[in-house]
């Protein structure tokens, strides 16, 4: 009777902290692709009106998004987003998985290193980008560096440059997606024959296939846009690029030194019995060991990475084309120019995005948590 | 011989070299700061000054205490509601295990990964019509309710390692849901609490998105009062740094003090902690 009653208190506790998290997160996601699917923020006068007449209009909004000559800025904004993701989670990986690697061979003052690796975490993004942005003026800071030992001066144009590189076009994403796709179903089907996994590897195998025909075929028939449109890495994204490993590869570090410290001394030792040398026993012991590691890492940087807003806000400015990302459009349609609508749409893809790199994460990890 | 080896001169010249990098710009910052404005110029940015000068952190000081303070009421009141509610919640979800517990789980963890651009326009919306939109109240509702997530991760996951059977013996004695809460967890909580106050402290201070969308003029914490003085052009830099620092000040002490703290909640935000 006692413990019945317990329990209802327990449920009746956790309550309000349900309904308020059902409300802000599920329903403000619902209420958000809702206004995605309108035309509020067209009509100006509706725009900022306490409760806004809009109407349904469908899809128009991703439409316009993905094919319309005015969004050329967001799909740019994609390009950023996939360059700045892939750059800035190598670069933290290698240099975290390096500092932890030397921090691990009992360093005389590893407390003092550890302590400066990491302070940057402790920051606000606002904080590192505006001393970065300072760091990074054209004619000051890092680019004078190089004359403090009788060098000439560097002439790079952080945050402003204007050059491009591996240019593509937008009409070609289609093809280029289908090549992607069809190469990471390649490796897979490799890679779950060599386990012996015969049935997955027929399956990825006739997937495999699927994506070579419609890159081959359908792919090369998808007319996106009616005109040629180039977009590429914008170098204007190096700096800031920097500055975010500098901001977060102390996180790498922290999680690939609690990894290696867990990796017994036996184990260790036994390897080197074995007569492993020195590469051996990474290559073949530790390495394999820090993999989920590095799953962990690559999804909890590449989902901050996805969202990144105030550190280009603070770095680059909000108007800056050359360094823009979709959650800073987001934020500059919605709350700046008052067009919700699309700024919901913007909004939407970035969900979809995160979502896609989050919930097979939290679903592997939980999984093993449940059946316990 | 044991586990890994030993560092060489090689090891310490390559952490001299990384420790450089992360301090080059705590340098550039310091001295910036230090200069007087007509001293800052581009060409001898990495000089050390030649006549220090505190003025800057005065008109700094001067400048942004409004941000300062309303940052402080804004911090300490979400982490204090956040903590405080993440606590329970993860007494409930580690040793009152209702069904379904395992579905709500995960879709509350969800919360703490979402973009907020994906529920900002709603948000700012529904404090509006509530009235508490440019609120410094708004915007605490705000990180209270978002950062429930992770505080019921961490509380939940340090409450897992209190033994089942400490519970049990309270329920023996007779003590109920709130007796074994107060008696028991509350007790054994301290550390846990101290993870959490400092994770949530460091987030909230350091926040911009909401802070930039839901407040106004009057109640900009201080992220939003540095980035619009950056973002101005006619302003000499020695007055954004002597900000940067002032901004960075609680969060680094609180992270050179209680570092040991602040890792863990970092850590404990990659799931399984």
């Amino acid at each position: 009777m006692r413990l019945t009653r317990d329990r209802l208190t327990a449920i009746l506790m956790i309550l309000p902290s349900l309904v308020l998290l059902g409300v802000f997160v599920y329903g403000f996601i619902g209420r958000t692709a809702y206004v995605s699917l309108t035309d509020w923020g067209q009509n100006p006068a509706q725009a900022l009106a306490l409760n806004p007449v809009i109407s349904f209009i469908g899809l128009e909004n991703y439409q316009s998004l993905f094919t319309s000559a005015l969004d050329s800025r967001f799909r740019q904004d994609l390009v950023n987003t996939f360059f700045f993701t892939l750059f800035f989670l190598l670069g933290c990986l290698a240099i975290g998985l390096t500092l932890a690697i030397l921090l691990d061979r009992r360093v005389k003052g590893e407390g003092f290193f550890r302590t400066v690796f990491l302070f940057p975490m402790a920051l606000a993004f606002i904080v590192t980008g505006t001393i970065w942005r300072w760091m990074l003026q054209p004619q000051g800071g890092v680019n004078v560096l190089p004359t403090l030992i009788g060098l000439p001066r560097l002439q790079f144009r952080w945050l402003t440059s204007r050059e491009q590189v591996w240019q593509f076009n937008w009409q070609n994403l289609p093809v280029i997606l289908g090549v992607g796709v069809g190469v990471i179903l390649l490796w897979l089907t490799v890679l779950s024959f060599r386990r012996g996994r015969r049935g997955r590897g027929t399956v990825m195998a006739v997937l495999t296939a699927v994506a070579a025909i419609w890159t081959a075929t359908g792919a090369r028939s998808v007319e996106i846009l009616s005109y040629p449109e180039p977009h590429g890495f914008n170098l204007a994204l190096v700096g800031i690029i920097i500055a975010a490993v500098w901001q977060m590869s102390g996180y790498t570090m922290a999680l690939y030194l609690a990894g290696l410290r867990g990796i017994s001394d036996d184990l260790r030792e036994a390897a080197r019995v074995d007569g492993a040398s020195e590469l051996q026993l990474f290559r073949h012991v530790i390495f394999p060991l820090l993999g989920p590691i590095s799953l962990s890492a690559v999804i909890i940087l590449g989902h901050i990475s996805l969202k990144i807003f105030d550190l280009i806000f603070a770095m680059a400015g909000p108007d800056n084309i050359r360094t823009s990302v979709p959650a800073l459009s987001m934020y500059l349609r919605a709350f700046r120019a008052n067009q919700f609508a699309e700024g919901a749409a913007i909004a939407v893809v970035l969900l979809l995005m995160v979502g896609a790199v989050i919930i097979p994460y939290l679903w592997t990890q939980l999984r093993g948590e449940v059946r316990r | 011989m044991t586990g890994s080896t030993r560092a060489g001169p090689g090891t310490y010249l390559l952490l001299a070299l990384a420790s450089a990098f992360f301090l080059l710009p705590v340098y550039l910052v310091l001295i910036t700061a230090l200069k007087p404005p007509a001293e800052i110029q581009l060409s001898t940015t990495w000089h050390l000054p030649d006549t220090w000068n505190w003025g800057s952190f005065v008109t700094a000081w001067r400048a942004f205490s409004p941000q300062l303070l309303n940052s402080l009421i804004l911090t300490v009141s979400a982490t204090a509601g956040s903590a405080v509610l993440g606590s329970l919640n993860g007494y409930v979800l580690s040793k009152w295990r209702f069904p379904g517990a395992n579905v709500v789980f995960p879709l509350i963890l969800f919360g703490m990964f979402i973009p907020y651009q994906s529920i900002l326009i709603p948000l700012f919306q529904f404090l509006a019509s509530i009235g508490l939109y440019g609120s410094l109240g708004g915007l605490i509702l705000t990180h209270i309710v978002y950062g429930l997530p992770i505080t019921t991760l961490i509380f939940r996951n340090f409450y897992a390692e209190i033994p089942d059977e400490m519970i049990e013996a309270a329920k023996i004695d007779g003590a109920g849901f709130f007796g074994i809460y107060r008696r028991v967890i509350f007790p054994l909580s301290i550390s846990g609490f101290v993870v959490v106050i400092i994770w949530q402290f460091t987030q909230i201070w350091n926040e911009f998105l909401f802070a930039v969308t839901l407040t106004t003029q009057d109640t900009h914490p201080i992220t939003v009062a540095i980035a619009n003085l950056a973002g101005g052009e006619a302003v000499n830099w020695n007055l954004p740094m002597a900000g940067a620092i002032l901004a960075a000040l609680p969060t680094l002490i609180v992270y050179i003090v209680l570092g040991k703290y602040f890792v863990r909640g970092l850590l404990a935000g990659s799931v399984k902690g």
